[in-house]
């Protein structure tokens, strides 16, 4: 249980971090917050890599796992690199 | 790589995480912030290939290259009107690759013959049916905002009962699956009912209620990063997935908060599906205009106020706006835009637009900003946007009561860019288009806007 309680932690102080962190965001950055936080999301593709990689478990497990790293390669690379897009265009007067 | 070594570089990845979210929230910052986001991503990713615990490469590097050719090619090639779809795909993806994660870790467990415990039992159901709901519902909005699935409300009878029945079913389903013996059969049930959950809770909300949708979904997509997280036991996935999480729900209030209404109203409103629609009936005249007559207008005024909706990102106009602010800048007149939160499909969508026809971000101004400076405003510019125009919202037994609204009414000229007299998403009559001061410009924003600048050039 150990484990779980550890998880428990970091869960619960992360989010309130975010929710600290995050409390003011003026409009003009709402869509690259959410899509910046979204290629954050893209974080599953470590434990992918980790299920993918470990040679464990039979075809369907590679298969499953090997979906799950494109799928999360797609959404952290396209995520950062169409947020840097977005970005690189506001400009102040 | 020392395990000590991947911890360390995990820990160091979850600092640099929180640094780039902070920075994303300041203009000055933000693309710093997001190269740190990116970098702490890249660092977690090298750290864990260099580990010993990968030893079966070839699916892992393939997969790793399709992934980042369909990322970047999508990323590169999306236009700024699309962006609200490409969020939602990416969205879809992130889900349906920690529901695949937390699946792959259950049947892995289950074939080295190790009971998997309570923890990995709940937490796999968990993010089996988050990253699921996730897929398809990010899916369904997808198909919404390019217009393959209607953008109406889509109701049916005993929906609510339904979903519900749904959702006891899957808890039916997941708790089976955590107490009962190891079934893989059972993850598969879990995915499909959790599959047509998320389609059935995207189909009812309609086009104008997206901007809560795409930042719920975004919200969702943490959480199930979260739950694989606690499935394979790594915490950096828990941090990164809460901290998602949490911007995601922040983003959701500020869009409800905007529409005056509650989550649960979002959800299960089936919103502008008529029925409470208060049409008055009368022989009441819009006046009319032309473009020359409204360069007229614009080209003497003090100030002018540009509200843009949805209309200008569906004709793409962004680009003959900025020309016509160009020349009125050039002729001294003070021009500023007034940007309502939930203008458009996502948080922020107008923002992104003009940023991307190179408007000057300290000049669109946020409702809070805008409102009281109408009092002032010579002229203002509707294009393309309706209900949140409406002062319906400010009449008590309204469908929209309560809505905060741009003041633009205030203002001494209006001038209402749209195609037709034709309701908004709402399915109100707007009571604007019929005030005095208000002048209807019956064309495309697109070639009002072209022909306005034209004018101007004239005048």
């Amino acid at each position: 249980m150990g484990e779980l309680i550890l998880g428990l932690y970091v869960f619960v102080l992360a989010t309130l971090v975010g929710f600290e962190v995050i409390t003011k965001v003026p409009p003009t950055l709402h869509t690259p917050l959410m899509s910046g936080a979204n290629a954050t999301s893209g974080i599953t593709l470590i434990g992918a890599l980790l299920v993918a990689g470990s040679g464990i478990g039979d075809r369907w497990v590679t298969l499953l796992a090997g979906v799950a790293v494109a799928m999360a390669t797609v959404n952290v690379v396209g995520g950062y690199l169409v947020t840097d897009r977005m970005l690189q265009m506001f400009r102040k007067d | 790589m020392p395990p000590v070594a991947l911890e360390l570089a995990y820990i160091v990845s979850g600092a640099l995480f929180i640094l780039g979210l902070k920075r994303l929230t300041s203009p000055a910052t933000a693309r710093s912030g997001n190269g740190l986001a990116a970098a702490a991503m890249l660092l977690a990713a090298v750290a864990t290939l260099l580990d010993r615990s990968i030893v079966s490469w070839t699916t892992v590097v393939v997969a790793l290259l399709v992934g980042t050719l369909i990322g970047v090619l999508l990323a590169r090639l999306v236009k700024m009107t699309d962006m609200p779809q490409l969020v939602a795909i990416f969205n879809g993806f992130g889900g349906g690759a920690s529901a695949l994660v937390a699946s792959a870790e259950f049947l892995r467990t289950t074939q080295t013959g190790t009971e998997p415990g309570l923890l990995v039992g709940i937490t796999v159901a968990i993010g089996v049916l988050v990253g699921t709901v996730t897929f398809s519902g990010s899916f369904i909005a997808y198909g919404k905002l390019q217009g393959v699935v209607t953008g109406k409300p889509v109701t049916w009878p005993f929906q609510r009962t339904l979903n519900l029945l749904l959702f006891l079913g899957l808890v039916g389903v997941a708790v089976w699956m955590v107490v009962g013996p190891p079934d893989s059969a059972l993850l598969g049930v879990l995915a499909a009912l959790a599959f047509i959950l998320g389609t059935f809770l995207v189909l009812p909300i309609g086009g104008a209620d997206m901007p809560v949708v795409v930042s719920l979904l975004n919200s969702y997509s943490g959480l199930a990063a979260s739950a694989a997280g606690f499935a394979i036991g790594n915490p950096l996935l828990v941090l990164a997935g809460a901290l998602v999480g949490a911007a995601g729900l922040i983003l959701t209030q500020i869009m409800c908060k905007a529409m005056n209404r509650s989550l649960a109203n979002v959800a299960f409103g089936a919103f502008g599906g008529g029925g409470t629609a208060a049409v008055e009936d009368g022989d009441r005249t819009v006046r009319r205009t032309s473009p020359e007559e409204v360069a007229l207008l614009l080209a003497y005024a003090r100030t002018v106020v540009f509200v843009p909706g949805y209309g200008m990102a569906v004709a793409q106009a962004q680009h003959e706006l900025k020309k016509l602010m160009d020349l009125l800048r050039e002729r001294g007149v003070e021009v500023t835009f007034a940007i309502h939160p939930v203008a458009g499909r996502m948080p922020g969508h107008m923002n992104v637009l003009l940023a991307e026809s190179d408007v000057p971000y300290d000049l669109l101004k946020d409702m809070d900003d805008a409102n009281p400076a109408f009092q002032r405003t010579d002229v203002t510019v509707v294009v393309g946007a309706n209900d949140v125009v409406n002062p319906l919202a400010r009449e008590p037994d309204s469908a929209i009561a309560g809505m905060p609204i741009l003041d633009v009414d205030h203002s001494a000229h209006v001038v209402i860019i749209k195609r037709s007299l034709s309701p908004g998403f709402a399915g109100l009559d707007n009571p604007l288009f019929y005030q005095e001061g208000s002048m209807m410009l019956f064309m495309d924003a697109k070639e009002a806007l072209g022909a306005l600048a034209r004018e101007v050039k004239e005048a």
